[in-house]
């Protein structure tokens, strides 16, 4: 990679190219170029959108294909053999329900502490008048650098006799301080210090203040957070497994990862026979697994579209710092 | 403490006189003036305490013998014993070698490629196509690592997974590759890409946007092709959030990737594919050797910060843009 280290894009280097070469010979020759790199680009990007949509719209319409087909590589781009049963097993399959109540419990929870601790926390730093800011900063700025380990943090849990209850899946990652810092300077750069004073002349508090102003101006920035922790609540695992022994408390991922990765098919309905039997049990819980990677992805899929512009602001917060 | 409090701008002095002697009272004044702001700020503060900081504090198992009775106070002293027992372990040098790998790997590939798509999105003439492809490449990021390793392992299943159906239909023989230990770094970083590639590309676009457009216009004028646009606008104007992402990136090396790490181990790739941090969990919550699997996490925190600092000094140097 050569990359240039000159930091400021004000001084492009481009102005200084001399025009006394023959301008139109030139111009011309760049506009062969120029088609060229813009065939170039697009066919990459179309390679990059094919590798990114084939395995997953292949999953699909595996999961709907006679399994029979899928193993001996018949289905590439059309389903064939066209059966729901692997659908059926999944909304027969009462762990997978349990597990996506759990989800949705942990979900909304997780999420309410962590979007409301975040904005208040957030906000109080935002105030350049709070004495001792900077300190109380830096306290949160250091734990993005160092950091107590897993065995630590398991302890820690333990101790507080959260093992194997919601609170040890929804607190122990409730605020994450790239998103405060996020918080923060959106609240910096849309909140103009003119109007909370002006507000404090009218007799406001910090409370009334942040509660009825900043809080009804800060809708995109909430919007960002509450999806940013809905999807990572959504698709995380790890907490869970390490903090619950319970089954009948597992979040859908940890399901999902006992019977797609663990391939625990015990109770997809399969019980061993003979070989063929056990050959066509097999086909059936690879059946399954493709319809369960739809099924559990198909909710945000759906929500992407909606949430793809809050995420791409929210992007830019970032960027700026 | 001497730190000046920063300047209220149009407000009228709380006290008459900030003398001297009532610069106390004065800085308690304002303390107490300012509580509903520390009370909004309590829930963030007793969160980190009480789980970032408390396990700070407990690190020192790391140099003891921890026991639950004794708590992470209490329990006796060994110095760097479960240091040394790490290094001199047979696992040390590959765990620690599996570690690398992958994490030099990934900045190597994973990194650059975001910066190119973002490039190479960013020269597109259509807007639709534009919002289409960033919408496409960055949907994956919204499938779980659970979901995307069961991707993994149904897709490449050598008996009827797409990938060795289509081995076979080109007369190659199939490959068992979630069960082979040299497969295991290729698809953890060529998985890695499918799936963030596309969502990292989004930061860059961010900062290409923000370009002043009349450089581009002007470099037109000069005769400047695209392709020397992009390497004398466009890089260089994206040059102050790579470097900032590329520190960050070297700040987390160590980190990333763990769960999908630890979803991808089969007992026959673990050769490659047990990493320090795996370790710790396997030593640590497995096998309950607290203490032990303490400092092997000890050892990685430690080994990230200063690959951090080490890296921002050098961006520094470079009269780049850095942390702090």
């Amino acid at each position: 990679m050569s990359l240039t280290t000159n930091p400021r894009p004000t001084e492009a280097p481009a102005r200084t190219r001399t025009t006394d070469q023959g301008r139109p010979k030139q111009s011309l020759r760049d506009k062969y170029g120029d088609r060229a790199f813009n065939i170039g680009a697009t066919a990459v990007l179309l390679l990059s959108i094919l590798a990114v949509v084939y395995p997953l719209y292949f999953i699909v319409i595996a999961s709907i294909s006679d399994p029979n087909a899928v193993y001996e590589g018949k289905v590439w781009l059309f389903p064939s053999g066209v059966t729901t049963e692997g659908y059926e097993r999944i909304f027969a399959d009462s762990r997978i329900w349990n597990g996506l109540g759990n989800t949705v419990i942990y979900t909304v929870l997780g999420t309410a502490i962590s979007v409301s601790t975040i904005l208040c926390g957030a906000y109080a730093l935002s105030r350049k008048d709070m004495p001792g800011r900077k300190i109380l900063m830096l306290l949160f700025v250091i734990t993005m650098f160092f950091d107590g380990g897993l065995i630590t943090k398991y302890l820690v849990v333990r101790d507080l006799g959260m093992l194997d209850t919601v609170w040890a899946v929804v607190l122990p990652g409730a605020v994450g301080v790239w998103n405060l810092i996020i918080a923060r300077s959106f609240f910096e750069h849309t909140i103009p210090n003119e109007l909370r004073e002006a507000a404090q002349m009218d007799g406001a508090t910090d409370f009334t203040f942040f509660f009825k102003m900043v809080l009804p101006l800060s809708k995109p920035l909430i919007m960002l957070m509450i999806m940013v922790h809905v999807v990572a609540q959504w698709n995380s695992f790890f907490d869970a497994l390490i903090f619950l022994n319970d089954d009948s408390k597992y979040p859908l991922q940890l399901v999902l990862r006992n019977i797609l990765i663990q391939s625990d098919v015990s109770s997809t309905g399969t019980t061993g026979g003979d070989i063929a039997s056990y050959a066509a049990a097999q086909r059936i819980a690879e059946l399954t697994k493709y319809a369960m990677i739809v099924v559990s992805s198909l909710p945000l899929m759906i929500a992407l579209p909606f949430m793809q512009k809050h995420f791409t602001k929210g992007a830019m917060i970032g960027a700026v710092k | 403490m001497s730190r000046t409090i920063p300047a209220k701008r149009g407000r009228p002095a709380a006290a008459p006189l900030p003398q001297r002697k009532n610069s106390l009272s004065l800085r308690l004044k304002r303390i107490s003036r300012a509580w509903q702001l520390y009370v909004l700020l309590t829930p963030a503060i007793i969160y980190i305490l009480v789980f970032k900081y408390w396990p700070m504090y407990g690190v020192q198992i790391a140099f003891k013998n921890y026991n639950p009775v004794d708590g992470f106070t209490e329990s006796p002293w060994v110095g760097l014993t479960h240091f040394i027992r790490f290094v001199n372990s047979y696992q040390f040098g590959q765990v620690v070698g599996n570690t690398l790998w992958i994490a030099v790997l990934g900045l190597l590939i994973a990194f650059p490629i975001p910066i190119i798509l973002a490039l190479l999105v960013n020269q597109l003439q259509s807007e639709r196509f534009k919002k289409f492809t960033q919408t496409v490449l960055y949907s994956p990021a919204f499938i779980s690592t659970v979901v995307v390793v069961g991707i993994m392992f149904v897709v490449l299943s050598p008996r009827s997974g797409l990938v060795n159906n289509a081995i076979q239909l080109g007369g190659g023989e199939p490959i068992f590759f979630m069960g082979s230990a040299e497969w295991f770094r290729p698809i953890y970083v060529i998985s890695d890409v499918w799936q963030n590639a596309g969502f990292s590309m989004i930061v860059y676009l961010a900062a290409l946007a923000a370009i002043d457009p009349a450089l581009h216009d002007a470099a037109k004028v000069d005769g400047a092709s695209k392709l020397q646009r992009i390497r004398h606008i466009d890089l260089p104007g994206i040059m102050p959030v790579v470097t900032i992402l590329f520190i960050l990136a070297i700040g987390n090396l160590l980190n990333v990737g763990f769960e999908k790490a630890l979803l991808m181990q089969t007992p026959l790739n673990l050769s490659t594919s047990e990493i320090i941090q795996t370790y710790v969990y396997h030593a640590g919550l497995q096998q309950a050797q607290f203490s032990y699997s303490a400092a092997i996490g000890l050892f990685n925190s430690l080994l990230n910060l200063a690959l951090l600092l080490v890296f921002n000094t050098i961006a520094r140097r470079a009269n780049q843009a850095t942390l702090w």
